[in-house]
């Protein structure tokens, strides 16, 4: 009996619904430069649709917004987070199950319930409401994530060379900065474009707390899906698909540099 | 004016202990470390001899109360590592993996605030002295070297310095056997040409046994004996010590009374002497360790006159090369002998397993031993 | 001694100290963001509706009292409907993937790589795109046409159909990367092994396989589940306003309807829904542990 391959079915099978789960997709990207308005047909090949998008000026707008709020927003998180996974990872403390409950909070709240009640805090705190806000919601909610990765990071980390670095003369920061921080660096880099990825997608939450004067590119792109307007929508979601595939091919590859564990040595 | 070097002990521990929550790692340990001294921690896992080692080093501070260690006659208790001054060979070498070698071994120089014209001078000779050809391997990464690279390298990121005391947490563990030996004589040697204190942790007692000047057995958080190689091997004062160390027969019995300057006793079936020890009183316990080479088969009819002999049965012969193993069956214990090998095919022995022998020992080719506590 | 020095040596001597000032700046936000709106909303629920918008002083138990009404006790129940069809689907698709994956040699990361990638991407967009799908004039309809299988399009979305297909692609990753993270381990040794000692491929299946994947079914199936009870986006483009959710219940109260503590109360009834779902996965997890030992 074979066991090596899979009978052919569980193959047509797995095929198929890897189709499913991509071609919707991949058909968008299509659609993006067919030069057709509403027919399904292929009219040939066209990028009037994209330079349609450059003349909007609330894409223009949304674009701006969600590169800034992200920007600021990952920053913030990565050292908040980051801050946390080295006091989970490092320190014995009293309350420690209790952090890392409040660590799962994020995760097992629905967004709807996040934004909603991000929203009564605002209105009953006369928080004014646009990129700040937005902002402040992305960081509450990235925080968990980039904590999750950096103490995953620290987990696998040698703790002797720390403690190498200071009996050659090494104080604790220094300690950090020269040997803990270039060891963590691709996991901080990989949780930071993750959070970015994560806050630069969201829809649901930032509906909520934008307030009636900012928005960010998927709120724009929810508009423009409601109303049902022209290919244009193809076009901004390819963009969209583009830039976070980018984005997570470079946090993986950034993710799996140097292994931290001892490598199996070459031969003497 | 340059002050007068400190005269004493390079390190002093006294009345040292060290708990974690409630488990105690250390207790009460006690021990001075001469200079230029290679000087062993030795005994299993989890005997606190890796704490004592970071004892010194500073990464565990004793507990409040816990004793006072002395480094150059100064109080360090709370001195923190990286203000003592040592050098250290973690077991898993902590090299820089983001760093290449010569900035590895640079590192402490770069700490002290060494002027950068002369680091590379001072790498260079650190390299020389583990055998490392600067022109290799300077430019490599951590990931680049083999096992025993990567030791070299640790071994010269801690020497460079020329610290006062250098500190190896078992630093041969991960190479093959061949490798090791070479750098235990090595590393014996380094100790001797730089006259730096070596304080070495192992569980390996054919290591420290090779290695030391002074070695501390440990056990169960406490030093169970501290002597020269000589005195661990042949005057073991406990039966952990006596187990550890090589390889130890026990026999025990009821001191009957005394005779000449020692005493006879009464156990294993038989009758035999020991030598006097404190403690040893008419009526009481004694148990003894006998080391396999003290002792000697003899077929029951050849006995010499003046020595202890206890009749056996012969189970089984282990043919080892230079040496052959006998194990006898004394009642109900296994006794090992170790017999020379004077070639088995030109001078075999005279017994085979199933005969009838004697064990014998002269009387102070033994071990009293105490109580391990 | 420098201010330096003395930094370090006062928090050296305090551990417990340095953990919480690390600790402080993120939990403080979680707190302040998180936790205490969370409180916040459980207060309203609790408070009568201020016409004007907001909450009116006070303490009610009416907001729950209307889940009884079988307009909105229908709604919750076709939620956990949903959620519960989505998990089951999701499953049944997801299983056969990451036991493929899982055996796929080499090609596993890549595969991996792109089962995942889709899950990165926004949420929306990947909605938008079934919705390009699903349209009377989107792509299968014409597809359909044009071999002449139909005559003219039939309305696919606003349907439950459109919504749990929209659901199930947008939850499939979750589903099969907890699976193939527990088969990752699965060595193919194990099957030889069992094959050798006489086993049937089916039998293998079953005694080998489907233990060692059971980990991570469970972890899938809670996070498609979790997500699924509080989908609002899928309804929201798929089903048009014939599809309602308690996701969509929620968002109209705070939306239109401006009746905040009502759906406070109905944000609390997802989240005790959620809460459940997360209470039956540790305790089966314990089970599975101590069953182990």
């Amino acid at each position: 009996m074979n066991t090596q391959r899979l009978p052919y079915w569980l193959t047509l099978g797995v095929a198929v619904v890897f189709l499913f789960m991509h071609a919707p997709l991949l058909v968008l990207v299509l659609f993006s430069v067919n030069d057709s308005k509403f027919s399904m047909e292929w009219k040939g090949f066209t990028t009037k649709w994209y330079e349609r998008l450059a003349e909007r000026q609330d894409i223009v707008d949304g674009l701006m917004s969600s590169l800034t709020v992200g920007l600021a927003s990952t920053v913030i998180a990565t050292v908040l987070g980051t801050l946390m996974a080295l006091a989970i990872a490092r320190h014995e403390f009293r309350g420690r199950r209790a952090i890392e409950a409040l660590l799962y909070v994020p995760i097992v709240t629905p967004e709807i319930v996040v934004g909603i009640s991000l929203l009564i805090l605002f209105m009953a705190a006369h928080f004014p409401l646009g990129l700040g806000s937005i902002t402040v919601a992305h960081v509450a909610f990235n925080i968990s994530f980039v904590a999750v990765v950096v103490h995953s990071r620290l987990q696998g980390m040698d703790r002797n060379l720390e403690e190498a670095a200071m009996i050659l003369g090494a104080d604790e920061i220094t300690a950090f900065f020269r040997v803990t921080v270039p060891q963590l660096w691709p996991g901080i880099i990989s949780g930071a474009m993750l959070a970015f990825t994560m806050s630069f997608d969201d829809y649901v939450i930032t509906s909520f707390v934008a307030g009636t004067d900012a928005a960010t590119l998927p709120m724009v792109v929810y508009t423009m899906v409601k109303k049902n307007i022209e290919p244009s929508i193809n076009a901004i979601s390819t963009v969209v698909l583009l830039a976070t595939t980018i984005l997570i091919i470079v946090a993986d590859r950034a993710g799996r540099e140097e292994s931290l564990t001892a490598k199996k040595a070459p031969a003497e | 004016m340059a002050e007068a070097p400190y005269a004493g002990p390079v390190v002093e521990f006294r009345n040292v202990s060290k708990t974690f929550g409630n488990y105690k790692a250390c207790i009460d340990i006690s021990f001075q470390i001469e200079r230029g001294e290679f000087f062993s921690l030795l005994g299993p896992s989890g005997c606190g001899k890796t704490t004592t080692l970071r004892l010194i080093a500073g990464f565990e501070e004793p507990d409040r109360n816990g004793g006072e260690i002395r480094i150059d006659g100064q109080l360090v208790n709370t001195q923190r590592p990286y203000e003592r001054q040592l050098g250290m060979v973690f077991q898993n070498y902590a090299l820089f993996p983001h760093l290449t070698v010569e900035r590895n071994i640079a590192f402490g120089l770069e700490m002290r605030g060494t002027p950068k014209t002369e680091i590379p001078g001072r790498v260079e000779k650190a390299m020389s002295m583990v055998r490392l050809d600067p022109g290799l391997f300077a430019r490599r990464k951590p990931a680049q070297l083999s096992g025993g690279q990567r030791q070299r390298v640790a071994l010269a990121r801690a020497l460079v310095l020329e610290p006062r005391i250098l500190l190896l947490d078992e630093p041969l563990g991960a190479l093959d056997l061949k490798l090791r030996k070479e750098m235990q004589l090595e590393l014996k040697q380094l100790n001797k040409d730089l006259g730096m204190t070596f304080v070495f942790v192992t569980h390996d007692q054919e290591e420290a046994l090779t290695m030391s000047d002074r070695i501390a057995v440990m056990s169960n958080s406490r030093i169970a004996q501290l002597g020269t190689p000589a005195q661990i091997y042949e005057c073991p004062r406990t039966p952990f010590v006596a187990r550890f160390i090589g390889e130890s027969n026990f026999f025990e019995g009821k001191c009957v009374e005394r005779q000449g300057d020692g005493w006879l006793v009464e156990g294993e079936g038989a009758r035999f002497e020991v030598p006097n020890h404190p403690g040893l009183s008419e009526g009481g316990a004694v148990r003894i360790a006998v080391r396999p080479e003290w002792l000697d088969v003899f077929r029951p009819d050849a006995v010499p006159p003046g020595e202890n002999a206890l009749p056996g049965v012969v189970r089984t012969v282990i043919y080892l090369g230079e040496t052959l193993h006998v194990l006898v069956r004394v009642g109900q214990r296994e006794v090992a002998v170790a017999v020379r090998n004077e070639g088995q095919l030109t001078r075999p022995l005279t017994f085979k397993a199933g005969d009838a022998v004697v064990v014998a020992w002269m009387r102070d080719d033994c071990q009293v031993l105490e109580e391990d506590g | 001694m420098t201010v330096r020095q003395r930094f370090l040596r006062f928090f050296h001597e305090r551990p417990q100290l340095k953990a919480w000032a690390l600790l402080a700046p993120g939990m403080g936000w979680l707190l302040l963001f998180f936790v205490v709106p969370l409180l916040m909303m459980f207060g309203y629920s609790f408070m009568p509706r201020n016409p004007l918008g907001g909450v009116d002083a006070g303490f009610t138990l009416e907001n729950y009292a209307r889940f009884f009404d079988p307009l909105y006790l229908k709604i919750v129940l076709k939620t956990l409907g949903y959620a519960v069809s989505c998990t089951a689907l999701c499953l049944l698709l997801g299983f056969p993937v990451a036991y493929a994956i899982a055996r796929a040699g080499r090609l596993r990361n890549f595969l991996i790589f792109l089962v995942m990638l889709p899950f990165w991407t926004s949420f929306l967009v990947r909605m938008y795109a079934m919705m390009f799908m699903m349209r009377d004039s989107g792509l299968v309809n014409s597809t359909l046409i044009d071999l002449g299988v139909i005559e003219t399009g039939f309305e696919m979305l606003s349907t439950p159909f459109a919504v749990l297909t929209g659901l199930v692609f947008g939850f499939l990753p979750f589903m099969v990367l907890p699976i193939y993270s527990s088969l990752e381990k699965l060595d193919l040794s194990l099957l030889e092994a069992a094959a050798v000692l006489g086993a049937r491929p089916a039998q293998s299946f079953v005694r080998v396989t489907l233990p060692l994947a059971m980990p991570g079914v469970v972890a899938g199936s809670l996070l498609v589940f979790i997500p699924a009870l509080g989908s609002f986006l899928t309804s929201d483009v798929l089903g048009g306003a014939k599809e309602v959710l308690v996701g969509n219940l929620v968002q109209n109260q705070f939306g239109s309807a401006r009746d905040w503590p009502f759906g406070s109360a109905a944000s609390f009834v997802m989240m005790t829904l959620v809460l459940g779902a997360v209470t039956i996965y540790l305790r089966v997890r314990d089970a599975g542990e101590a069953m182990e030992k």
